[in-house]
């Protein structure tokens, strides 16, 4: 079979480019949203404490989290704590390399290593206002003193169930919805932001 | 709104569960042996007391993980979370029918 020369992926926002870069917010209340598509995203099952785990961590140069909310980096890879045995592993590196590096880590044992880069869509907020912008959905504590830089986990924003992943102090955060409800999640944020264009209703 | 303590990911709200109905309810031994009503009353028939009720919940927006909750029909109270393989905790306060 011939190589495909030219990559005819789409990416589940595109179509909405145009009206994130708009819905832009600049100033002391900015926050911005944007897509980057197509990220490397494999999800991770085995054991935790068992010998496949160990190597799978030798692998990818970071441990594997333990609990609820953490997250470890390495080199291209970010790992995510998905559950007491699930893990999200994002990447910048093709997805063929990571699941075969995982899978040659697993050798065998049980557990399971599966590109999932098609699953979701990674959406990023950013902005002093960022915060404010997923609170009006979030069920979830954001304020620094319990959600901070590094921290990532499961949760719903507006009714669209999202992994939540903050990266800096801006604050920046990425969100991971599925693919499917990209389209609702990005209008809903647009909607969301367009309040800080105009001074603070005192 | 219910805030249930998830046995991986700590307190959540109500809305990232889903309600999974009685817990403990064993799966018959020979399922073939028995008669449709006895049948019926395994897949159908709940308890439905006044007071702490152990039931199923699953963590479906967060870990994806089933847990049991012992939960007060009355107050909505929670009254203790607990994994799928630990025993159902005793409650010294709990009294059972009021």
């Amino acid at each position: 079979m011939a190589e495909p020369t030219f990559d005819a992926r789409v990416s589940p926002l595109a179509h909405l480019a145009e009206r994130m870069r708009a819905a832009a917010v600049t100033g002391v209340r900015g926050v911005t949203l944007t897509e980057w598509p197509f990220l490397t995203m494999v999800n991770l099952r085995v054991a935790p404490a068992s010998a496949a785990a160990d190597r799978i961590e030798k692998a990818l140069g970071a441990r594997l989290p333990r609990r609820c909310g953490h997250t470890t980096s390495a080199g291209p890879h970010t790992v995510v704590w998905l559950g007491p045995d699930e893990w999200l592993v994002l990447s910048q590196a093709e997805p063929a390399t990571v699941t075969a590096e995982l899978r040659e880590a697993l050798d065998g044992d049980r557990g399971s290593v599966v590109d999932v880069s098609a699953n979701r869509t990674t959406l990023e907020l950013s902005g002093p206002s960022a915060r404010q912008v997923l609170e009006k959905g979030c069920p979830l504590d954001l304020h620094p003193r319990a959600f901070a830089p590094g921290r990532a986990v499961s949760t719903t924003v507006g009714p669209v169930a999202v992994v939540l992943w903050q990266v800096d102090e801006a604050p920046t955060y990425r969100l991971f919805p599925r693919s499917s409800f990209a389209d609702y999640l990005a209008r809903w944020l647009i909607d969301a932001m367009s309040e800080y264009r105009g001074p603070e209703v005192p | 709104m219910l805030l249930i303590s998830c046995p991986w990911c700590g307190p959540r709200d109500e809305t990232e569960y889903h309600y999974g109905g009685q817990a403990h309810v064993p799966h018959p031994e020979n399922p073939e042996s028995l008669t449709d009503e006895q049948w019926a009353e395994y897949v159908f028939y709940r308890d439905n007391p006044r007071g702490p009720f152990a039931e199923r919940w699953v963590h479906s927006t967060g870990c994806r993980r089933w847990f049991n909750v012992l939960r007060d029909t009355v107050t909505y109270e929670v009254l203790a979370v607990y994994r799928l393989d630990e025993p159902r905790p005793e409650l010294p306060q709990a009294g059972g029918n009021r």
